[in-house]
């Protein structure tokens, strides 16, 4: 066994892994409430109360940036440093340059957020922060690259353990799409707006080459990684198999950059640059398919975990949501599917599947791992962790059930002809038809919200029972040194 | 040379066997030699040690605690 001589008394920075944690959370919260209040202005368009910062059109890149950025962001920057720390045995580099990340990483988000609700928006889906944002962002994220590397190098272990090789290529294909997706040349030095430096179709080629590899490498990827640092640990067992690891690691890399083109068919894209990237998609499914496995056989001669551990059950359906968003992708993306499924609401869903099952599941199942460890104390409330687990799982089954009524029905709708060739149904008929598969959504919605707060409450009173225990361990240990002392 | 790399038609066959080859290569390094595959499957580990490090500090502090109130 590879083996490296550890320090005897390493001491981890854990301080910048409590804030990033803390904060994911509180993003997660906001950016999850937003989400569910658009989801009922959806349905019950009054709610937009004709105050245009909390419009549909405002709001929702409030949402995703709140719940991608902010909740997604903050926690793999908190688990990628304490993962990065735990595997190579060392304590994080640059402890000021860490902390420029934290602070750089909040300020872009409160400085975009805040612009999104005043209309100040580059409208590109995901990469809406204005030119000085972007700017802002470069900067933390090179920061972030040198503090992960130089830890890297520092490592005590010979070698770099797999879920640090998913959290550098996010590091590094983030940087890259980052980059090209924003190239534009400022209006003015005070002046928000920017000129792209793409137009037309190459502009709509390189959106979804930089959308649908945020996905893949910022949702998926990074995500991965910390399947495979935090599925053993609480499962108590080493990965399945490394080497399908390995596998799983290069194939998504290859594969991943490719695909983005299928969000684009029947459109002036090129018939063969969408027909490749729908080939890609397929190919996807493999690896994909093959690491969802490495994980969940994880538990295999342990299945009984899942009925005695909340946080085992958390970790283990979010695979499974991995599993099938995995699977559900690779089909929306054939010409034949999409040319049904695009500009519905079945979109939304297969998102969500991949977001709320997938992402926040697995960071959730994460996050109850390490604050217990961070605090060195033990979860305040498992009991809780059920109730949330429950919530959230429900929701999950309401939204994307409620968006694939709405979406295949919108979708059907919207290509119906009658024996003359007019369309079947106006357009208005559509939205109606909508109404309460929205409003199911927006239930589902509000079961999640309810379920992270309950996290929230649980966290706050795993923390503060922590912090009583070291106070009254000190207190008894300053008494016993009083009594030796005398 | 350049000329044949600057037409999209040769590149883009070029790059998927190149892409193609080096994952055939990457399949092949991971899954063959006994010895290779023993040494990769231990890596699996790795998330391990930490706890046996942080194990071995305890225990040393514990004896150590103990020797300054024996």
């Amino acid at each position: 066994m590879a083996q490296g001589a550890v320090a005897a008394g390493t001491q981890y920075d854990y301080d910048i892994v409590k804030r990033f944690a803390i904060m994911a959370l509180v993003w997660g919260v906001l950016g999850m409430m937003a989400g569910t209040y658009i989801a009922s202005e959806l349905a019950f368009p009054f709610l937009n109360f004709d105050i245009p910062q909390i419009t549909f059109g405002r709001l929702r890149p409030g949402h995703t940036t709140m719940v991608i950025f902010g909740f997604g962001g903050n926690a793999l920057f908190a688990t990628s440093y304490y993962v990065v720390q735990r595997t190579s045995q060392v304590r994080l580099w640059g402890g000021g340059l860490a902390s420029f990340t934290f602070w750089g990483w909040q300020a872009a988000l409160v400085i975009g957020v805040l612009g999104y609700l005043n209309g100040i928006t580059d409208a590109k889906e995901y990469a809406e922060f204005p030119w000085y944002v972007d700017v802002l962002i470069t900067v933390v994220w090179v920061a972030y690259f040198v503090v992960y590397v130089q830890t890297l190098r520092r490592r005590s272990q010979p070698h770099i353990y797999v879920a640090n090789w998913f959290y550098l290529t996010f590091i590094l294909a983030t940087a890259i799409l980052h980059i090209f997706r924003n190239l534009a040349v400022p209006v003015g030095l005070f002046h928000p707006e920017s000129y792209s430096l793409y137009a037309g179709v190459q502009d709509a080629m390189v959106q979804w080459w930089y959308g649908h590899n945020a996905v893949g490498f910022f949702l998926t990827a990074a995500f991965l990684g910390m399947m495979y640092y935090f599925v053993p640990k609480q499962a108590g067992r080493p990965i399945y198999s490394y080497r399908l690891s390995i596998i799983h690691f290069w194939a998504l890399s290859f594969m991943y950059m490719w695909v983005g083109g299928h969000h684009l068919h029947w459109t002036a894209l090129p018939d063969w640059t969408s027909s490749l990237a729908a080939a890609f998609s397929i190919l996807l499914l493999m690896p994909s398919w093959g690491g969802m496995i490495n994980g969940i056989m994880t538990l295999s001669g342990a299945w009984e975990k899942l009925r005695t551990d909340p946080i085992m059950l958390f970790l283990i359906t979010a695979l499974s949501f991995y599993g099938m968003s995995t699977f559900e992708g690779p089909m929306m993306s054939l010409k034949s599917v999409n040319a049904l499924s695009h500009y519905t609401d079945w979109t939304i869903g297969h998102v969500h599947s991949g977001a709320l099952g997938w992402v926040a599941m697995v960071s959730f199942g994460s996050f109850y791992h390490l604050i217990p460890r961070l605090w060195e104390t033990r979860l305040w409330s498992t009991r809780l962790v059920y109730v949330h687990f429950w919530l959230a799982t429900i929701g999950i089954v309401l939204y994307i059930a409620a968006m694939w009524v709405s979406g295949i029905g919108q979708g059907l709708m919207l290509r119906a002809f009658d024996d003359y060739g007019n369309l079947a149904y106006t357009f208005i008929e559509s939205v109606q038809f909508m109404h309460w598969p929205l409003v199911v959504r927006a239930l589902g919605g509000v079961f999640f919200v309810s379920g992270i707060l309950l996290m929230c409450f649980n966290v706050y009173m795993t923390i503060r029972t922590a912090k009583q225990e070291h106070a009254a361990l000190e207190a008894r240990i300053a008494a016993k040194m009083a009594k030796v002392g005398a | 040379m350049f000329e044949w790399l600057s037409h999209m038609e040769n590149t883009k066959p070029l790059a998927l066997v190149i892409f193609f080859v080096t994952f055939v290569g990457v399949i092949l390094y991971v899954f063959s030699g006994r010895k290779r595959a023993e040494r990769m499957e231990s890596y699996k580990n790795i998330p391990f040690l930490d706890d046996e490090k942080v194990a071995l500090d305890r225990a040393g502090e514990t004896a150590d605690k103990d020797q300054d109130n024996g």
